[in-house]
């Protein structure tokens, strides 16, 4: 189901944690970080953003900092997914962690800005509007889904401690 | 271990939402270093409100002001070998010089490993990168650490763990192999590991740890994804121009380019070693008047022997202003940010844009000895020469 759907803003390679959310603003707490965002690749981009659009991007997005300032910086500013043709680590983790969706694609490069998208994320399939493209994704694996789904880790694992499941988990996923 | 920037005043909320449960305080760091000494009021807060964090959740291992988290982690013998560390920091991977698996988290993960005391990890595959030889005179640690992410690139080793072997390795001290370990995470990786050995126990019993020691090393079989062979002999001092780090040029191509600000310290390039061979370049001489030299020694213990020494007088009488051992300008928050149009040469570990003050400002990154010919000169200098 295309539970997503907005514009797509489209990035180039290694865009970084400094890029993402500079640290000069980080102690002013979280709407100034939004208000920031991407500022070192686009000086415009929280004023042209609009809630529900999607970052399209190249390799290594997140590079750098373990920030989740990063992360949560464009979650303010209303993106719904980030898609990229590889994400850097620990950035790709933040994002799992406070419930923003993430992609990888192969064919990200052949979106073009402003784009409109529709996303389906239980399947990994994005549709462009303006195309009539299909482009295929490896999905998050549903134990991993299902941490984005419950908004984020933490309350992912409240409502396992109230289930009072154990925590096993075992990934053969590669992506991750 | 969580340091000010993104410890407790970024967590502290999610862990309400597991009911402020800590599954085992003892296992928790808490380290002040990003905005020590604070440069404004919200910096002040964050700090505070860090401290009162630990007290109200009985955190022993406090500490605050004594220099970034990962030489206070080395120095008070956090990273042992074989052992898992995760930190609220990138360069946890630092960590990697003990043979320990340090590698850096978000906040929120952070906030799930004190609910639970457990993570989920997936084990990487492993780039194994050998050097053999001795290095030649002028030419340090993180020229090697330089030119292997030059050579693998930015993203070359994502989720992977950089094991770093050979003769070479075996020769530095911990000071040096901290740097290698601690710019892992500049090509992607998820650590930077270099066996535990007798320099290892030699460190941290000198640091007044007393128990067991795990030396674990790879397999003589073991698989590798790719394995790098360098030789050292034939390594000059590195540059990573600006604005990504694996944009390494050898020394003898960036030769010249003026500089602003030459800059020694952070949890990279601010140690004894650092400081030492620094100060041996500087000796008797006067750094160029349009270049700020700019010192922060890694830590009280660093500052303390560099003092000791006669290391800090020879800096200060170079011209050298000596800061608090703190993580400060390395990533533009306070204590020598840069401004519009200004280059700087650091020992520090990235050079991303806007990443030391102003997006207008350039940051080359080399080793301390290229810093501090740099610095003698105003211009990116070959160490070599002096």
């Amino acid at each position: 189901m295309f539970e997503l759907r907005g514009h797509a803003h489209k990035f180039g390679d290694n865009i970084n944690t400094d890029i993402i959310s500079p640290a000069k603003y980080m102690e002013q707490g979280f709407e100034a970080m939004a208000a920031h965002a991407m500022e070192g690749s686009d000086p415009n981009f929280s004023r042209s953003f609009k809630e529900g659009d999607m970052i399209v991007a190249g390799v290594n997005f997140g590079a750098g900092s373990s920030r989740e300032t990063a992360p949560i910086a464009l979650k303010k500013c209303g993106v719904s997914v980030v898609i990229a043709l590889f994400f850097a680590r620990i950035f790709y983790r933040n994002c799992i962690n406070i419930g923003l969706p993430v992609l990888i694609c192969p064919q990200a490069d052949e979106i073009e800005n402003g784009e409109e998208l529709e996303v389906d994320l239980e399947k990994g399939l994005i549709h462009s509007m303006d195309s009539g493209r299909y482009y295929h994704c490896r999905p998050l694996p549903p134990h991993i889904m299902q941490i984005v789904r419950d908004g984020g880790l933490m309350e992912h694992i409240r409502r396992k401690q109230e289930r009072n499941e154990g925590n096993n988990y075992v990934s053969t996923d590669d992506t991750l | 271990m969580m340091d000010d920037i993104l410890g407790p005043w970024i967590l502290d909320e999610p862990l309400r939402i597991t009911g402020n449960r800590i599954a085992h305080p003892d296992k928790v760091v808490v380290i002040c270093d990003h905005y020590v000494p604070p440069a404004n009021v919200n910096q002040a807060n964050i700090v505070a409100y860090t401290r009162k964090w630990a007290e109200k959740h009985h955190i022993t291992n406090y500490f605050e002001g004594q220099g970034p988290c990962h030489q206070v982690l080395a120095e008070n013998c956090f990273s042992l070998p074989g052992t898992l560390q995760v930190g609220t920091d990138s360069h946890t991977c630092t960590g990697g010089a003990f043979g320990c698996f340090g590698t850096g988290i978000g906040s929120t993960e952070m906030a799930g490993v004190l609910a639970e005391g457990k993570i989920w990890l997936k084990v990487p595959e492993s780039i194994r990168i050998n050097w053999e030889g001795v290095l030649p005179r002028g030419v340090m640690a993180k020229d090697i650490i330089l030119k292997t992410i030059g050579d693998i690139g930015h993203a070359g080793a994502t989720y992977m763990s950089m094991e770093f072997t050979g003769g070479t390795i075996r020769a530095l001290s911990m000071d040096e192999r901290m740097c290698i370990s601690n710019m892992t995470i500049e090509a992607g990786a998820k650590c930077g590991l270099i066996a535990a050995d007798d320099k290892t126990e030699e460190y941290l019993r000198k640091h007044g740890y007393s128990g067991d020691i795990n030396f674990i090393d790879s397999d003589p079989d073991a698989t590798y994804v790719k394995i790098l062979e360098y030789k050292a002999e034939n390594l000059v001092p590195q540059v990573a121009c600006p604005h990504n780090v694996d944009n390494v040029k050898p020394v003898t191509e960036v030769k010249g380019v003026r500089m602003d600000v030459a800059y020694l310290g952070s949890c990279t390039g601010g140690r004894l070693n650092d400081l030492k061979v620094a100060s041996s370049i500087l000796k008797n001489k006067k750094t160029a008047k349009s270049c700020r030299l700019l010192v922060s020694p890694a830590s009280w213990k660093v500052w303390l022997e560099a003092d000791e020494q006669g290391i800090l007088a020879c800096l200060v009488e170079a011209g050298a202003t000596i800061l608090a051992p703190t993580c400060g300008a390395c990533l533009g928050v306070h204590s020598g940010v840069l401004a519009a149009g200004e280059n700087c040469v650091s020992a520090t570990n990235r050079n991303f844009k806007g990443r030391m003050g102003s997006c207008d400002a350039s940051v080359y990154l080399a080793s301390p000895a290229t810093v501090a010919a740099s610095a003698v000169e105003g211009r990116i200098a070959d160490p070599r020469e002096y």
